[in-house]
């Protein structure tokens, strides 16, 4: 493990301050992911900046409605957060199917939204990966990819984003808020993660040394029905091999408004806006949920170990609606 | 006898050590003036290595010395040629450990193992196992010592002429051991003496392959192995990690703290081979087979043989006056595979038990009557009396508890809601075996008693077993007993391993202890001091027993659910019965039992090392990729035994039962899935992708 130095400030500008200052050094907050990856030689920075005394924890909600949700906050804490099991249980549930209670309890709001993609090769200093070491080659492409995206992906890149969060936040047009050296701003949630196109190596919209201090999540009455499905190879602590986040809003048997998004399938959370146009102002019923899903994987583009992938998101596209709508009826 | 402490459960004696946090394993004894190892992997398939430069390795501030082939110690050659470590430059597989660093601390070790360079000249390689790899060939024997193929009657004939017929190729993946506690050790030389502290699961066998490597008398090595945390095999005989930390040491003449990382755990400690097994039964329309073969292909590397028996439990199994097994092994650039709980049986179980479910299906009869239906009267193979067979008693008594009597036999006949439910039964068998061990027993002056054996307690409970063992032959209250173990100065025992560990340890220390009552029945006035000791091998008496077919015997029963939509296999519940003689300790024995067919779940579900053949190695080689079952997957699980005299086995009576527990749990899963969805998955693990959308109900 590379030496590093360590840092713990209590000021906002002074984190920024510090990571605008050395080209090498990284944020850390539970640690749960950058440690690991420090561990395996993936990621080495010279210098950790720990952001869990910044004052960025706390969990309120804003005066129009909906939330503000601290960078720090652990995710126990906000999955167990009564106003969240209320307004949105669709993250509650996300942040609850993810991982393991110890890593909860360490994991915050940010770094899972900045944790790094699961693929093996990505982790593995001994494989070719163009996202770890750019002009290397991608050999998942080629390799063993049945975890990987069928969406959106590059010859460059054929990775996933892995966080169930993120899926959640996708559905429910979150805001990041973000510091940076000259000053602050948003960004809404659907473009903080990118496309890999020819550059992988970049997973984020931020510039290098931004700080994600919140996540704001607006009011969506409607999310009070909705709904986290994840499909994953054991019963827990397991990655998703795919997931929806749902939110449908129903007149009577019409779809008034409907929040769709994909885990598991590409680089990024995946909004899947074709499906939501499918569905909006339409008769809800499992076939047009089938069709909507059906309209947002046209451009599905399998890999040779993860074909099951299209159909299987159409299945619980089909389900998280449909148990949705009964629940209205 | 009037102790009776054999048969009463008992919690494990170091218990409360182990949950306190201060029962010490290999790397945590504390030590002055330690330093630590850290072992670098090939990246390389096969070839050879033609330059390694440590200079930047030994730049890294901390790092003291950097061992290869080119500078370490030299060991004796004829040991073993996994053992024969930083000797050669050769290069066999990808993550063959080649090089060690060794530092002041784990970070810079670990550090200055990222900086060796090292340079290789390679060949072209190939590390996938196929059916028609042009390397097949037919090994002299199969592990530990059986013919490699059988046959009686005529096969061919009997099967074409056969009413029904099964013929199906399954296959299993790679299986990667993972004990909690990886392969370990802290060595350290003094005056030319060697003591190690290591995790292991036989102490008196790296003693032995210890001197013989380093070429010095067996007494100056001294290995301690107190608390080891977990093997299934894969620490059964001495790995790299107490070579390398035994070569180290000397060299840099301190002490050093070696353990392999968890992705070197995924390869330089062996796996359970990928399997390709072909089954073919033919019956009359009764389900009465005929003709039975197994064709078994597994794989070896180009270091050593290693020939996985796995078409030997299809040998004793059921009864078939036409018979036929084979083992083909192919030579890969591979890790050399090794033992993982019940190698051979657990693989070729789930072949043949689910080749059993099939031919049920095809004959329209139970699983379970088709078993009692193809009972052989004496072992099929040998010809010889079983010294006791309980299988259908396992298969009854579980049919009960499980509640199959009302089970609707036909596919997919059971949903709730999304769930489709399904059953499933296998039966099971594993060797009976004992080996030469010896123990020594000592009255002492205050009243109590001393008892010596190197057992290993692997996590088992073997300590507490051979305590209360030693009790009852003593006949006096457990609580006088003291039990040594796992230290090479004790006397010398067989490995924690084939199930044989309890059979062979407790003959060992009943003797010493009946013995020992003998002799104090003979004295008179008060002990000396030191005691009383007299010490017993059972080597004669072993190697006295008379040639019998014994097999602890045990039937699985899995429900399973599976998702409609998505392929998601959840096994709701598990019941099993088995026939294991005497039991010891109801506790650590139950607690053995379902570990098994909780590691069994794990095989048939979850586990799988996805090799890459363009780099050579498994590319899942950590806990977070290399899924293992964990407890959310384990709803219900119980464990129970029939009882069981065999006066053939031991004194105490026992059969093992460390390993029966996984033999059959894969095809029971296995069979309930298809029950379940219709569907029959033959190549492990059963993934969702298997399922989802092939069910004729989704
Ligand atoms: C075995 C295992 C299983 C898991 N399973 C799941 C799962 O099923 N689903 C799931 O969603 N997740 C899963 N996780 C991932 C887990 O959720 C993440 O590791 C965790 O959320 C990361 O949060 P952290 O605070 O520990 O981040 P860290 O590891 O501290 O940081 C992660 C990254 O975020 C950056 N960062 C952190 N805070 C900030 C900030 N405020 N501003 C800018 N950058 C920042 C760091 O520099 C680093 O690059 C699993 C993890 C493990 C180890
Ligand atoms: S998919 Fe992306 S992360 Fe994986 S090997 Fe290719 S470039 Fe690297």
């Amino acid at each position: 493990m590379r030496e590093f130095r360590y840092r713990r400030p209590t000021d906002v500008d002074e984190a920024v301050a510090l990571l605008g200052a050395d080209p090498e050094a990284a944020y850390l907050a539970g640690g749960t992911n950058l440690v690991d990856l420090m561990k395996l030689g993936v990621q080495r920075p010279d210098l950790l900046v720990d952001v869990t005394r910044l004052p960025l924890g706390g969990i309120e909600p804003l005066p129009g409605g909906g939330l503000r949700v601290g960078a720090t906050v652990r995710n126990s804490e906000l999955a167990a957060h009564p106003l969240v099991r209320r307004d949105y249980p669709v993250l509650a549930r996300a942040l609850l199917a993810a991982a393991s209670g110890q890593v909860r309890n360490m994991a915050t709001t940010a770094g899972n939204l900045l944790q790094r993609t699961r693929c093996f090769y990505f982790q593995d200093t001994g494989k070719a990966c163009n996202k770890r070491d750019p002009g290397s080659g991608c050999a998942a492409r080629h390799g063993q990819n049945r975890e990987l995206a069928i969406l959106d992906w590059s010859e460059e890149c054929v990775a996933t984003h892995p966080s169930d969060l993120a899926v959640a936040l996708a559905a429910l047009d979150a805001v990041v808020e973000v510091a940076e050296p000259d000053g602050t701003r948003d960004v809404p949630f659907v473009e903080l993660h990118r496309s890999p196109g020819e550059h992988p190596e970049r997973e984020t919209t931020l510039p290098r040394g931004a700080l994600i201090t919140a996540v704001r999540i607006p009011p969506l009455p409607a999310a009070r029905r909705s709904a986290y499905l994840k499909v994953r190879d054991r019963a827990s602590f397991a990655f998703a091999v795919g997931a929806v986040a749902a939110v449908l809003d129903l007149d009577g048997d019409m779809v008034r408004d409907v929040r769709l998004a994909y885990g598991a399938v590409a680089h990024r959370p995946w909004r899947a806006f074709r499906a939501e146009t499918e569905l909006r102002g339409r008769q809800f019923t499992p076939e047009l949920a089938g069709q909507a899903a059906d309209a947002e994987l046209a451009a599905a583009r399998p890999l040779r170990h993860n074909g099951f992938k299209v159909p299987l998101i159409r299945a619980i596209t089909v389900r998280a609606l449909t148990e949705l709508a009964e629940a209205q009826a | 006898m009037s102790a009776g402490a054999v048969g009463r459960a008992h919690p494990r004696l170091e218990g409360p050590e182990k949950v306190t946090g201060t029962a010490r394993y290999a790397v945590e004894y504390p030590l002055d003036d330690v330093t630590y190892g850290w072992a670098v992997p090939a990246a390389a398939v096969r070839g050879r290595i033609t330059r390694i430069d440590p200079e930047p390795a030994l730049a890294v501030p901390g790092v003291l010395a950097v061992l290869h082939h080119g500078n370490a110690p030299r060991l004796s050659p004829d040991v073993e040629a996994e053992l024969y470590l930083l000797q050669e430059p050769a290069v066999h597989y990808r993550g063959q450990l080649v090089a060690v660093v060794v530092a002041e601390s784990i970070e810079a070790a670990r550090e200055g193992a990222r900086h060796v360079r090292i340079e290789y000249d390679t060949e072209p390689h190939s590390t996938v196992l196929t059916a028609d790899h042009p390397g097949l060939y037919r090994p002299e024997k199969v592990n530990p010592g059986y013919p490699t193929d059988t046959s009686e009657g005529d096969f061919d004939a009997a099967f074409a002429a056969a009413e029904v017929r099964v013929d199906a190729t399954y296959r299993t993946p790679a299986y990667h051991n993972n004990p909690m506690e990886p392969h370990a050790t802290t060595a350290q030389w003094r005056d030319g003496r060697l003591l190690v502290h290591d995790s292991n699961q036989g102490s008196t066998a790296v003693q032995a392959a210890l001197a013989e490597l380093f070429g010095i008398p067996r007494e100056s090595v001294r290995v301690i192995s107190e608390h080891v945390g977990g093997g299934f095999g894969s620490k059964g005989y001495p790995k790299a990690a107490v070579v390398l930390a035994a070569l180290a040491a000397r060299q840099v003449d301190r002490p050093v703290r070696l353990a392999l990382t968890r992705q070197q755990l995924f390869g330089p400690i062996g796996y359970r081979t990928p399997t390709i097994q072909r089954v073919r039964l033919g019956s009359d329309a009764d389900g009465r087979i005929a003709a039975i073969c197994h064709d078994a292909i597994s794989q070896t590397s180009t270091i050593t043989e290693f020939a996985e028996q796995t078409a030997v439990y299809t040998r004793s199994m059921y009864a078939a006056p036409h018979r036929r097994t084979t083992h083909r092994l192919a030579r890969l650039d591979v890790p050399t595979p090794f033992w993982m709980r019940a190698p051979g049986e657990c693989p070729g179980a789930y072949a043949l038990e689910s080749a059993m479910d099939e031919l049920a299906s095809a004959c329209g009869i139970d699983p379970i009557e088709l078993r009692v239906r193809n009972e052989p009267t004496v072992d099929p193979d040998q010809g010889h009396p079983f010294s006791s067979r309980n299988l259908v008693a396992c298969l009854v008594k579980g049919a009960r508890r499980f509640g199959w009597g009302d089970r609707d036999p036909r596919p997919g006949s059971r949903r709730e809601g999304r769930w489709l439910i399904g059953t499933g039964v296998a039966g099971s068998s594993y060797p009976a075996r004992a080996r030469a061990s010896a123990a020594t027993a000592t009255a002492l002056p205050d009243g109590g008693y001393l008892v010596r054996i190197n057992a290993t307690d692997i996590g088992t409970g073997a300590r507490t077993a051979l305590w209360q063992v030693a009790a009852d032959a003593l006949d006096v209250p457990p609580e006088r007993v003291t039990i040594r173990i796992g230290d090479s100065d004790l006397p010398p025992a067989g490995v924690a391993g084939g199930s044989m560990g309890t059979a062979s340890w407790s003959w060992a220390v009943t003797r010493a202890c009946q013995e020992l009552r003998d002799r104090l029945g003979h004295h008179s006035g008060s002990l000396p001091p030191e005691g009383l000791t007299v010490a017993a091998s059972t080597a004669d008496e072993v190697r006295a027993q008379r040639p019998m077919a014994r097999y602890a015997y045990g039937a699985q029963f899995a429900e399973v659910r599976v998702d409609a939509d998505t392929g998601e296999v959840r096994v709701s519940r598990m019941v099993g019965v088995f026939a294991v003689g005497r039991v010891v300790n109801p506790t650590t024995a139950r607690s053995q039992l379902i570990g098994g067919m909780t590691m069994g779940i794990s095989m048939a579900l979850h586990e799988e090392g996805l090799l890459d053949e363009r780099y050579g190695d498994w590319v899942n080689h950590d806990l977070a990729t290399y899924h293992i079952t964990g407890c959310a997957d384990v709803e219900q699980i119980e464990a129970e035994w029939v009882d069981e005299e065999d006066a053939d086995l031991n004194p105490t009576g026992v059969k093992g039962l460390g390993e029966i527990g996984i033999v059959g749990t894969a095809a029971a899963i296995a069979n309930a899935v298809r029950h379940a969805t219709g569907v029959r998955v033959r190549d492990l693990p059963i993934r969702l992708d298997k399922l989802a959308g092939s069910s004729p109900f989704a």
